[in-house]
């Protein structure tokens, strides 16, 4: 071996005490071995919640929300545009209200030629009753465009029997959630009667039934086609209370949300603003593991630095020597920062793949059976940039255990230890 | 006419702890190339600070001190290290060598330091050495294994291995028993033949009789 001098020494300190040298090892792999299983369960579990947060939440949702605020109005309509007089109207109430999009088809038209648009589907959305007997169970009912709402959530991948587009070829078709086609104990070709809020009453044939793994969708929930919705509620053609976007870059959502929304007069949500207590876990938990993992690390630097004091404390004749041989103090600063570093980058690696067995033993593990969400195994996110941090994280906390010892060593006066 | 190799000029030293008091007092002196100086005086005396501050490892002083004719007082941390390695070899009382490293690399690590030879030269030179100082069998046994008399032998070796300009020895005798006195008093008698420079500090005077000089220092003189 022909390695420099100072490194030549490192290497027959780090090997003539084996045992301290791997049990300072030890401590920075399992520091960064959790590390490693803890960022990747937890990123795991966040592009879990994420992703079925997403699978029923459009990109941008622009709707007509009813306002509160009359006074404009009122005032206008009957005391003109100048007024002198205070005029005190307490909760007002509209005599009649429409939820739905006026110009919807032009919206839409429009939509559909905005180059950040990937799809945009409209709705006719309310809240009816299906019979059971005489049990009314309630549920929102969808009218869309099969087609496009599939392009929306991807519904195809989603049912549980049947297929989306027979909502196009059956008239009055109807596609249900899993859960609420075994309460309402119907299955495939069966028929189910839905109740408007205004008491009309439509029959509808089951054509399909879907499965998102999400309570709300699946037991509170049914598709049935644009005419057939508007046919239950009694509305025109042109009625549309909902229309939703996939864009082709979702981080655009919330920049372009704004601009719709003051274009079309409508109000536009976007998918970040709507599920922001979402957004707020996924922050938490992130928080909540770098901070559990920097800790971790302190405790491993901590090992380091108490291991490295005393190796040096036990080495002041050897310092004093090689001072006296001509090693200048960067020198042994150099010889003694060298052995904390080795430490920390064998044990760092041994840590990454530690934590990369643990994560994939996780990702096996079978998730306790629960029938409001679907999954299998523990969701485990094998993200790279995680171990580049976890290797970073290792020699930064090693080499700060490491440089005050060596520092201290560097010190050592030679003249006091030579002279006994 | 012989050269100076080493010069000091009013060397003054303090210790301030407990108190302060002076050590060395206005201590002036030159050492000519090839020759062999002892430094003899009770224990106390300020013998071996002077060594040590002629040695450069001590900087704490007053005075200059000229080696080689580079004033080395006031050089640099760095500038002082590389000096001492390639002008300046040890010999201290208590053999001093590194315990995890075999008696050859205990040779071998200054000039690996210096950094003026290849590897292999640096081996094969280290092992000259050993063998003059007939230690070449033990080479490469842990110099920790070695006994004490053995081990002060490797360490001259390894004073030697960079070719100093000086030879400093802290009471090279003063930890050993008679017969390995003996070997080592020859190997001194041997190094000064061969016209090294040597500075010596010894309480032995058999040792000191073999040199050209003897500086006798008392309370921090050089008595004349």
């Amino acid at each position: 071996m022909k390695l420099p001098v100072n490194f030549k020494i490192m290497k027959v300190h780090l090997l003539s005490r084996k045992r301290q040298t791997i049990v300072a090892m030890l401590g920075v792999t399992f520091g960064i071995g959790m590390f490693i299983l803890m960022m990747s369960f937890m990123k795991g579990m966040n592009d879990f919640f994420e992703g079925i947060m997403l699978s029923v939440t459009p990109d941008i949702r622009i709707y007509n929300d009813y306002k509160t605020d009359y006074a404009s109005s009122v005032t206008k309509q009957f005391f003109g545009e100048k007024q002198n007089n205070w005029i005190i109207v307490r909760h007002p109430r509209p005599k009649q209200i429409n939820l739905n999009l006026k110009n919807a088809s032009g919206i839409i038209e429009d939509l559909r030629k905005l180059n950040e648009v990937h799809v945009v589907s409209p709705l006719v959305s309310a809240q009816i009753l299906f019979n059971y007997g005489p049990v009314q169970l309630g549920a929102s009912l969808d009218g869309v465009d099969i087609r496009e709402e599939d392009r929306l959530f991807g519904l195809t991948d989603k049912m549980a029997s049947g297929r989306p587009e027979n909502l196009l070829t059956a008239g009055n078709g109807i596609l249900l959630g899993y859960k609420l086609a075994n309460k309402l104990n119907v299955t495939t070709g069966d028929m189910v009667t839905a109740t408007a809020p205004s008491g009309a009453r439509l029959r509808f044939r089951v054509v399909g039934t879907y499965k998102f793994g999400i309570a709300t969708m699946d037991e509170y929930k049914a598709y049935v086609s644009i005419t057939s919705m508007q046919q239950l509620l009694g509305k025109s053609r042109d009625y549309i209370t909902d229309i939703r976007l996939k864009l082709k870059d979702m981080n655009e959502a919330a920049a372009l949300a704004p601009d719709l929304s003051r274009k079309y007069g409508y109000k536009a949500e976007d998918w970040e603003t709507v599920n922001a207590s979402v957004k707020a876990g996924n922050l938490i938990r992130d928080t909540f593991t770098y901070v559990l993992s920097f800790t971790l690390l302190l405790i491993a630097g901590f090992g380091i630095y108490n291991i490295m004091n005393m190796v040096i404390i036990g080495k002041m004749k050897d310092i004093a020597i090689l001072k006296a041989e001509g090693f200048a103090r960067k020198d042994i600063v150099q010889i003694f920062l060298s052995q904390s570093l080795i430490i920390g980058l064998i044990g760092a690696m041994a840590g990454l793949l530690l934590g990369f067995l643990l994560s994939y033993a996780l990702s096996k593990v079978p998730w306790p059976e629960d029938e409001w969400i679907i999954i299998k195994h523990f969701p485990v996110n094998f993200d790279t940039s995680y171990y580049v941090v976890g290797m970073i994280f290792g020699l930064l906390t090693t080499g700060l255990a490491g440089l005050l010892p060596a520092l201290k060593a560097s010190r050592v006066d030679p003249v006091t230890i030579l002279r006994g | 006419m012989q050269q100076n190799v080493l010069k000091a000029e009013k060397l003054n030293k303090y210790f301030h702890e407990p108190d302060t008091t002076q050590i060395l007092h206005d201590i002036s002196l030159s050492i000519q190339e090839g020759e062999f100086v002892s430094i003899m005086g009770k224990s106390g005396c300020g013998k071996s600070t002077l060594l040590y501050l002629l040695s450069t490892l001590d900087t704490a002083y007053e005075g200059i001190v000229i080696i080689n004719g580079v004033t080395v007082t006031g050089l640099n941390e760095n500038a002082m290290a590389r000096f001492r390695n390639e002008h300046i070899g040890f010999v201290f009382q208590f053999h001093f060598l590194l315990p995890e490293f075999t008696a050859l690399e205990n040779v071998m690590l200054p000039a690996l330091k210096l950094r003026k030879l290849e590897y292999q030269e640096v081996e094969q030179r280290a092992m000259e050495k050993l063998k003059q100082m007939d230690m070449h069998e033990h080479a490469h046994k842990l110099s920790g294994k070695l006994s004490g008399g053995q081990q002060q032998r490797v360490a001259i070796a390894r004073a030697l291995i960079n070719d100093p300009k000086i030879i400093m020895a802290d009471e090279p005798t003063g930890n050993l028993d008679s017969a390995n006195t003996t070997i080592i008093f020859n190997i001194f008698n041997q190094l000064a033949q061969e016209g090294n420079t040597i500075i010596a500090v010894t309480h032995d005077h058999d040792f000191a009789r073999k040199s050209n000089r003897i500086l006798e220092m008392a309370d921090g003189r050089i008595k004349t």
